[in-house]
């Protein structure tokens, strides 16, 4: 067939929004408030949130109050207890612990990681997250099971408590921090309630999983056993559903943990998260990288031990320590406690010191280094980053790329894609019309896209996708960035995110493929995704600050050192999981290991591959405000901005904005993989 | 016309359950007459479900009733409602003269602790307790003390010849010895009735021919009054007393496996029966006829419940006449070999016995 391909109604629509988009660009050389969202119709939505939301907490405060001592007595409490306990005994009950849940080789790593933080001398600052910890993870594991059983139980409630969920695990903490600290009080309460509602959300799935996915046999068994309702539950349903309990109960002790160090921003409880950030603020490399080690020697402790206990819970599989065992051996740290008690036993600052030495060192390697990451930043960012923020037409200068935008280029410019776009769109509609989007993307720049462009484009994509509701969501969340003046900032975090995702996927998805292919470099990967997964947020900004110094390209790199391992381990995933048979079909057809690749096994892993890009971004985006730390323009900083400035309306907006453009981006992707295609 | 009749611990009439948006809908019409056809076929118009339409049969004490029909013909669901797992729409059941649709739910709980026990085509053990444990979680359940139903559940393991695994989990048992805890749990309370929902379905052929005879011995031994739920026709016709037949909610057909098998009610019953081999399937009771006093043939009385195929090798020797065990108190039966002949006949189908006729 040599005559043009038939034209689909959907790409009717879509080359109407080519045109319109195309003349808004032309249009907006001559009237610049087709570019960026006017200034005129920005609403005072922050402030006016402000009068609403303040009155309101602070009338709540009595309660608040009441609830900050309920939880600030026994955090008190553990926090003496733990500064009590003298450090060789703590270090004693863990390795057993350890013991107990892992086996003895993770003991023996535990005793050796905790005796590095003795040393280091950061012993009583990890001790005070731990109390942090212990009190934010009971709260967030019952108030969750409590949650997921509601919604188990009352499936009419299922669909807003699901929403819910996902709203608390895309609304930035910082955005909601305000009116917490308005309600509670300056002190560590209010931290821990960001942590709760941040760590609630994997109790509440994993409790209505579990119990969803108990065999009807086994209910009906205990019905006909006599079971009376309470018996029901606690004695046939949840036992059943424990281990998927017990995975709920890891992941709320990640996220707490996470979010626990992120919320030592506002300061005042002298845990491991201060230090580092302090540290980072004195632009000391040495006492920062030694106060993230704990942090990740505590997330890989706790993360091993959680999970042991999730997996190990058959009471007659073999175990390094039987339970008289480990009574013995509580009982002789016990002993060795009330001994050892009100001595000082902590080392002096000779840790400190070292670290301090270190810096010297860190600051020589990172000088001597400093050609090669030279090397790497200018190409990130003037060949993605550029291009993406300010396009063609900003960036082509005599001083960036070597010559001037004169008319001849822009001519030029405009005749090779308009050539490209319609030979390709000729044979293939869809495929024209993306080429089109693509260079006139290229031409302005995502920042400097038409607004009302942007609106067209997302409202369609999301009605197709989503159907109304997810079309409205979409839509509310750019207008109000619109209105609340932050449509620059907005345009900015998606960029910021898009070439983060856009490298994470370039580099996982390679780092995946490699690993499908080969066995042993899957073993090497994997204990490198796994401690990169279980590492707190936070900890990924101190290698970037340390090579790269304050400035947006440092977020960007702490953006993709966090997001990277989901697109590695999806489309390792994917590609293995191709049903075996399909990939004999086509090596007996005779493909070549190349077009086994593209032409059989990713278009068969193309809905793992579809979930990893899901992950990609929502990492991504929640590490964005996280990111801010460390300097960017974007909403993440104007989060970051209105903590500072204590202002709650500000902070609330901008964090909507970007939970809104995470949820988007979420069911966008979910959406099965039909209804996008042709 | 709702009371039980004599002999019937369990019985139902006009057993109606259904799915959809609104099944209680159609059930108010008290003191009309439900034309059934027509109303399944309403139901089904309307976007419902008629998953029993009603259903009534009696089930004597001692006696193994057996449930059968295809997947979807709602015989799980029928006994679904019986056990009250599930609330019928329409109908009276009841249960040792009580009616089983008025109990409270606490009355309900006790009957269920005590004279009902069910087994499940997918075992329902609960993972996280040893085979001991899981059968004595009923007696946990009503409160018994922990010595007490430990022992009494080592007994019943010891019935199901697992006494030597009161110590392991489900999950390190084979398919076969699950269903023999779920059996011996079943039967842990000493139920009157015993529900066994499609027990050997995801059973290997192998293992469930020996669950089968396991099956028979346990009740030659307990005597339970048995409902047993299968879509299978030849472990139906093995194990039955008597069968109901099912199709699309309804029954089709309810007798003795014999009189299923020689005199099918409709063509559909007929189709079903037509590859169960009659040698197999007749037992010597069914065949056998009171004997005149005093010509009893001599020998000893065979087992009644043995198929008529046991006795071919003395018919094929020239035997004529078998005495059979009458029950307790009845006269003496005896068994024509010329009645076997007759059965086996009909077994090899109308074109047997041809080639020389004229065609």
């Amino acid at each position: 067939m040599t005559g043009p391909h038939p034209v689909s109604a959907q790409n009717r629509i879509w080359a109407g929004l080519l045109a319109l988009c195309l003349i808004l660009t032309v249009l907006a050389h001559f009237c610049p408030w087709l570019r960026n969202f006017p200034a005129g119709l920005t609403l005072p939505l922050a402030e006016g949130l402000n009068l609403a939301v303040t009155p309101l907490f602070e009338a709540a405060r009595p309660l608040g109050r009441i609830v900050a001592v309920l939880v600030e007595t026994p955090l008190g409490l553990i926090r003496a207890g733990l500064a009590w306990a003298p450090w060789p005994a703590m270090v004693l009950a863990a390795m057993l612990i350890a013991l107990r849940a892992v086996g003895r080789g993770f003991a023996l790593f535990t005793g050796a990681g905790l005796l590095a933080v003795v040393g280091m001398g950061y012993w009583p600052k990890a001790m005070n997250t731990l109390a942090l910890i212990l009190i934010s993870v009971p709260l967030a594991v019952v108030l969750g099971f409590a949650l997921g059983v509601l919604a188990f139980y009352r499936p009419r409630l299922r669909p807003a408590v699901i929403a819910a969920l996902d709203v608390m695990q895309t609304w930035p903490a910082f955005g909601y921090l305000i009116p917490l600290l308005l309600l509670f009080g300056f002190g560590p309460t209010a931290g821990l309630a960001a942590s709760v509602v941040f760590s609630i959300p994997p109790m509440v799935r994993n409790t209505l999983v579990g119990l969803g996915d108990v065999p009807p046999a086994v209910v009906e068994s205990a019905l006909m056993a006599g079971a009376r309702p309470g018996q029901l539950f606690w004695q046939a349903r949840v036992p059943t559903a424990l281990p998927q309990l017990l995975v709920g109960v890891n992941q709320t002790t990640m996220a707490s943990l996470s979010m626990v160090i992120i919320i030592a921003i506002i300061g005042g409880f002298n845990d491991i998260g201060w230090e580092v950030l302090s540290a980072m603020r004195a632009a000391e490399m040495g006492r920062s990288l030694g106060a993230g080690l704990v942090i990740v020697l505590l997330a890989i402790l706790l993360d091993r031990i959680t999970r042991g206990l999730a997996e190990r819970r058959d009471p007659r599989l073999p175990r390094s320590l039987s339970g008289r065992g480990l009574a013995f051996g509580f009982g002789a740290a016990l002993l060795l406690a009330l001994a050892l008690s009100g001595q000082d036993l902590l080392p002096g600052d000779a840790g400190q010191r070292a670290l301090r030495r270190l810096d010297g060192w860190l600051l020589e390697f990172v000088t001597w280094s400093a050609p090669f990451f030279a090397v790497l930043r200018n190409v990130i960012t003037w060949g993605v980053m550029l291009p993406l923020r300010l396009g063609f037409s900003g960036s082509a200068s005599p001083m960036v790329w070597g010559f001037a935008l004169t008319p001849g280029v822009t001519l030029a410019y405009a005749g090779a894609s308009a050539a490209l776009a319609l030979g390709l769109g000729w044979r293939r509609p869809g495929a024209g019309i993306a080429l089109g989007f693509a260079s006139l993307l290229f031409w302005t720049g995502l920042p400097n896209f038409p607004w009302i462009g942007v609106f067209a484009v997302i409202a369609t994509a999301t009605w197709r996708a989503g159907g109304a509701g997810l079309c409205l969501l979409a839509l509310s969340g750019l207008g109000i960035a619109g209105v609340s003046g932050l449509w620059g900032a907005m345009m900015q975090s998606i960029c910021l995110c898009a070439v983060a995702v856009l490298i994470c996927f370039a580099a996982g998805g390679a780092l995946g493929v490699a690993a499908a292919q080969s066995d042993r470099f899957s073993a090497v990967l994997r204990p490198v995704s796994d401690t990169l997964q279980t590492m707190p947020q936070f900890v990924f900004l101190i290698p970037a600050l340390m090579l790269f110094r304050v400035g947006e390209f440092t977020a960007l790199i702490a953006i993709v050192l966090y997001a990277i391992v989901p697109p590695i381990r999806y489309v390792e995933h994917g590609l293995r999981n191709v049903r075996a048979d399909l990939v004999e079909a086509g090596r007996q057809m005779g493909t070549t290991p190349w077009q086994l690749l593209w032409q059989v096994k990713l278009p068969l892993a193309r809905s793992s591959v579809r979930l990893g890009l899901n992950q990609t971004i929502m990492a991504a985006l929640s590490m964005l405000v996280i990111a801010a730390l460390v300097g960017t323009r974007e909403l993440g900083q104007q989060v970051y901005v209105a903590l500072s400035k204590a202002d709650a309306g500000a902070g609330l907006v901008a964090g909507w904005i970007i939970a809104c453009i995470a949820l988007v981006a979420d069911r966008m992707l979910r959406a099965p993989a039909g209804v996008q295609s042709e | 016309m709702t009371e039980t009749p004599a002999g019937a611990l369990l019985s139902c009439r006009n057993l109606w359950k259904v799915f959809g948006p609104r099944p209680g809908w159609y059930f108010d019409t008290a003191g009309y007459r439900i034309d059934p056809e027509a109303l399944a076929e309403r139901l089904r118009r309307e976007g419902h479900i008629p998953a029993v339409a009603d259903a009534s049969f009696d089930v004597q004490a001692g006696e193994i009733f057996v449930i059968m029909g295809l997947s979807g013909s709602g015989k799980s669901t029928l006994v679904r409602c019986l056990s009250r797992l599930l609330d019928v729409e329409h109908g009276s059941m009841s249960f040792e003269g009580v009616d089983l649709r008025a109990v409270s739910g606490r009355e309900l709980t006790e009957i269920r602790r005590r004279k009902m026990g069910m087994v499940f085509q997918s075992f329902g053990l609960l993972p996280h307790l040893t085979a001991l444990e899981n059968v004595a979680f009923p007696l946990k359940l009503r409160g018994m003390a922990r010595a007490a139903r430990e022992a009494r559940a080592q007994e019943m393991l010891e019935l199901v010849e697992l006494g030597g695994r009161a110590g392991a989990l489900p999950s390190e048992l084979s398919g076969g010895q699950q269903q023999r805890i779920g059996i011996a749990r079943s039967l842990a309370p000493d139920p009157d009735l015993w529900f066994l929902d499609e027990p050997f379905s995801a059973l290997d052929p192998l293992i469930r021919r020996q669950m089968q005879d396991e099956f028979l011995r346990l009740q030659r031994q307990l005597k339970k009054t048995i409902v047993f739920i299968t879509h299978d026709i030849m472990e139906a016709c093995r194990l039955a007393d008597r069968i109901a037949l099912m199709r699309g909610g309804r029954i089709i057909q309810i007798g003795t496996p014999a009189e299923i098998l020689l005199s099918p009610a409709d063509s559909y019953v007929a189709e079903f029966t037509a590859d169960v081999a009659l040698s197999r399937a007749i037992r010597l009771g069914d065949l056998a006829v009171t004997a005149v006093p005093g010509e009893a043939p001599a020998g000893p009385a065979l087992n009644p419940r043995a198929p008529i195929e046991t006795l071919l090798p003395e018919i094929a020797a020239g035997q004529k006449r078998f005495a059979v065990e009458a029950a307790p108190g009845q006269p003496a039966l005896v068994l024509e070999a010329e009645a076997v002949l007759a059965v086996l006949r009909r077994d090899a189908g109308p074109d047997a016995g041809c080639e020389s006729g004229p065609r």
